[in-house]
């Protein structure tokens, strides 16, 4: 049966660092808040963890950063559920937010007891998203092969379960987060044969003036960097993973040297065997649940579209927030210090009394300034490759849910006169599939229309759900002599 | 000398005014400010429907159009925007449901639609819900992707000599005697025309407008529910009898009755809601909520089933429900194709044919304008005066 939750002063979406921070903010500041997250733990991407029954039984605590925020964020969050102040709603996953002139309804189902699934409807006069972001994919010859994942769900599996996901591991794409990834995976006793990183080993020296600013970046690409030494991980800059190559599975893969604008360098292909693949391009802002309420979006400087806020993280449409990387990816700390900044806009929106005082205020916003800077600057050093698509043959799979090749999908804007991923769509069923574009819209994008950003679809149903769940929520409403007309 | 025709609107039914009128050797330009299908084209299941339409001058346009689809499969090749003849199943949830439809069908039979009565609804559709008490099959009922269909109307029309261009119409420019002499666009370019066609869907009253030609076409919101694909369950397009009448009502509110049909792709489509709200893009769960509800009814297997996807459009509809089709009496040289609501995917290829027998003053491929006059603006216009 579908349910109606308690109404809130706050509903945050999403319980990653920014979110987290966030709700532990507005309860401090007197509020009710309703915190959802469709994991079964709070913590985010960063900060996951095997389900609470199985912690003890898995220890991941060498695989986490900032653990000490962790604890004391959960502890906050421990103490306002006690005090009745917060509607924690895991294994929620949020459809559809709409909005009326009283606020927000945030529909979501409710997978504890999955596979049975139940619609749970929060309101709230406020809304704030900080829904984070995912691994931005590149496809290539043989990515749709098993054991070729992302860098994001080769570090779920050791963060969710301790789980190493190979024995010869190969890593490539772009940005710093190869590094961690990397060292985890080397310490957990996994042979990493390479590790591709596209940008050259320079791209930091043309503005180091980030990095000075932010020292605390630099050890720790320091200390990754002692650890791959330590188990004699191979780190190639300038060098992409083009191809993976295998039968049932993949068994090597092929690197090759890159040239400026990204494009392999005839000759320097080379095979290194691998049963396991891990790529990561960056990350894309997960932006479902904001686009269809139709507040105003920004180009960030890594190619992606993200969420327009103000220097309080207040989004264009009254009433509704953003924090994290929703608004531009940027690590866990600015996502912490965006988390704490939107509370406070809440709490002063609302009319309550700040959290923080002036001088804490000023230091989390420059905070934020500053690893926005930094995040900047690691854009600009990390780029997708311009030339990425000379990796793909024609038969290379571009969407992977629908079996669309790269040859179809440039048929569709040579032949088809196609401009933009949407009537990609309409004439090949790229990113018609399960996924809805969300793995294959950039790549398509790229392929149609390489110089404009991308910009997101607008997707109506942020995430699947059974007929039968919706089904119940229209009989409760029709029983409840609800509004079927609203 | 040849006749010069700008259509405005590059969805299926511009691209079928264009498709028609290059094979009848007018020299066509097809104007859109936006790429091929990408307005209400894309937003609907691709209906071609016999079975929701009532007797009269819709579903003689309709029986022309099913004809002139499956003309059109074997010119341009059938496969190329997925004509699927599968026949449409109408279900009863009643006896007195089914003895409506009953009457209903009948009429339809009379009108030379192919009706056949089903007792055991399930022999047809084996995963409908039990104890259905019966239903009509309407072996004409189509689909086609219409996103493809007008692509592919719109390449053979070029191919026969038409040209496309992407600009925003503006007005319409006339000569000293008030003829029609081109069309302006927002850029400041003049296109010369002898005739201009609004084909420009949900947003034709304002094309109508800017060519001197005002029509009242306003915008009707449906949604329409996309699941996760499945082996194939459902063989026809599958409907309750309740939609016949939510297709024909004028209420303000939102309407529900459920279309529920298979697409090649494996997905399930669940239409059609109908709500009068002009322009508003917002998700309404009610809608969602209400046509997943219907939908699990007939089909109790699709409870368990994903929803994947929400799309919505804005249908075009006249006041009177019936699509506006013909010369202006107002504008020389205006000849309106638009207002097809729900079903201009169907009625798509017969108003091209009907358009093309206007321009040309004489019958063209079984349209003969002497046969649709109820489709005429002229209905719109004398109905109190100028109409906005």
């Amino acid at each position: 049966m579908g349910t109606t939750g308690e109404t809130a002063d706050l509903v945050v979406v999403g319980a990653g660092p920014a979110g987290l921070a966030a709700a532990v903010t507005a309860l401090a500041g007197g509020l009710r808040v309703a915190l959802v997250d469709s994991a079964g733990t709070v913590g985010g991407q960063f900060w996951r963890h095997p389900p609470d029954t199985a912690r003890a039984a898995i220890p991941t605590a060498d695989l986490h950063h900032g653990l000490r925020d962790y604890r004391a964020l959960r502890e906050a969050l421990a103490a306002a559920g006690d005090r009745g102040r917060l509607d924690l709603r895991l294994a929620h996953h949020v459809w559809s937010v709409t909005r009326d002139e009283d606020g927000f309804t945030v529909h979501t189902v409710d997978r504890r007891r999955a596979p049975e699934e139940t619609a749970v409807t929060l309101r709230a006069p406020r809304l704030l998203v900080a829904t984070g972001a995912y691994d931005r994919q590149l496809p290539f010859p043989g990515w749709d092969l098993p054991g070729v994942l992302t860098l994001g769900g080769l570090q779920a599996l050791l963060k969710g379960g301790g789980v190493v996901a190979g024995d010869r591991v190969a890593l490539g794409g772009t940005g710093p987060f190869l590094l961690p990834v990397a060292a985890a995976l080397a310490a957990r006793g996994a042979r990493v044969v390479t590790v591709c990183e596209a940008a050259g080993p320079s791209a930091w020296l043309r503005s180091p003036g980030p990095l000075l600013r932010n020292p605390a970046k630099g050890a720790e690409g320091a200390r990754y960097g002692l650890t791959l030494a330590r188990h004699g991980v191979r780190f190639r800059p300038r060098t992409a993973i083009v191809a993976a190559e295998g039968t049932d599975r993949v068994t090597s893969v092929e690197i090759a040297s890159l040239a400026a604008d990204g494009s392999p360098r005839p000759g320097t292909e080379r095979r290194v065997e691998a049963d396991t693949v891990g790529v990561g391009w960056g990350f894309v802002p997960q932006l479902d649940l904001l686009v269809p309420l139709g507040c105003a979006l920004a180009d960030s400087d890594d190619g992606s579209t993200v969420v327009a806020v103000d220097a309080g993280q207040r989004t264009t449409v009254p009433g509704l927030y953003a924090a994290g990387e929703v608004c531009g990816v940027g690590g866990a700390r600015l996502s912490l210090a965006e988390g704490r900044l939107a509370a406070e806009s809440v709490l002063a929106d609302h009319g309550a009394a700040p959290v923080l005082g002036r001088g804490r205020r000023a230091a989390v916003r420059a905070t934020v300034k500053r690893h926005r800077a930094f995040a900047r600057a690691l854009a600009r050093a990390h780029p997708v490759p311009s030339a990425w698509s000379r990796w793909l043959t024609d038969d290379t799979v571009v969407c992977r849910c629908e079996e669309v090749t790269a040859g179809a999908v440039r048929a569709a804007r040579t032949d088809g006169g196609a401009r933009d991923h949407r009537q990609v769509k309409q004439l090949t069923r790229a990113g018609m599939g399960w996924c809805q574009g969300r793995v294959c819209g950039p790549a398509v994008h790229c392929l149609v229309a390489p110089h404009r950003s991308y910009t997101p679809t607008e997707r109506l149903v942020a995430t699947p759900l059974t007929l039968g769940a919706l089904a119940d929520l229209d009989h409760a409403r029709e029983n409840t002599g609800g509004a079927a007309h609203e | 000398m040849t006749l010069k025709v700008v259509v405005v609107g590059g969805g299926v039914v511009g691209a079928a005014c264009a498709f028609h009128a290059a094979s009848a050797g007018l020299d066509v330009t097809v104007v859109d400010r936006g790429p091929v299908g990408a307005g209400t084209t894309s937003r609907g299941e691709g209906n071609v429907l016999l079975s929701d339409k009532e007797p009269g001058p819709e579903l003689d346009l309709a029986r022309l159009s099913r004809a002139l689809w499956d003309e059109a499969g074997e010119e341009l090749g059938a496969d190329l925007f997925e004509l699927e003849p599968k026949g449409g199943l109408v279900v009863a949830r009643t006896d007195e449901g089914l003895a409506a439809l009953g009457v209903f069908a009948a009429r339809q039979a009379r009108a030379g639609v192919r009706v056949e009565p089903v007792d055991r609804v399930r022999e047809l559709e084996p995963h409908l819900a039990p104890g259905l008490p019966g239903g009509v099959h309407y072996p004409q009922d189509a689909q086609v992707q219409p996103v493809r269909a007008a692509v592919a109307l719109l390449d053979a029309a070029v191919r026969r000599g038409a040209r496309t261009r992407t600009a925003e119409v503006a007005a319409a420019v006339t000569g000293r005697d008030g003829a029609l002499t081109g069309v302006r666009t927002a850029a400041g370019d003049v296109l010369p025309a002898d005739a201009v066609v609004n084909a420009a869907g949900t947003w034709g009253g304002e094309v109508g407008r800017r060519l001197g030609a005002p029509v009242e076409v306003l915008p009707r919101r449906g949604f329409v529910l996309v699941t996760e694909p499945l082996p194939p369950m459902v063989r026809h397009k599958v409907y309750s009898a309740d939609y016949v009448a939510g297709v024909a009502s004028s209420d303000a509110g939102l309407e529900t009755s459920c279309v529920v049909e298979g697409t090649r792709g494996g997905t399930v489509l669940i239409g059609a809601s109908r709500e009068r709200v002009g322009f508003d893009t917002r998700l309404n769960p009610a809608v969602v909520t209400r046509l997943a509800a219907q939908a699990c009814r007939l089909f109790p297997f699709l409870r368990g089933t994903h929803l994947i996807r929400t799309y919505r459009g804005f249908r075009p509809y006249c006041p009177d429900h019936l699509p506006v089709v013909g010369p202006d009496p107002r504008a020389p040289g205006v000849v309106h194709a638009c207002g097809h609501e729900g079903a201009g995917i169907g009625l798509a290829p017969a108003t091209g044919a009907l358009v093309t027998a206007h321009l040309l003053g004489r019958p063209w491929r079984g349209a003969d304008p002497a046969a649709h006059t109820a489709l005429l603006p002229d209905r719109l216009v004398s109905r109190g005066g100028a109409s906005r």
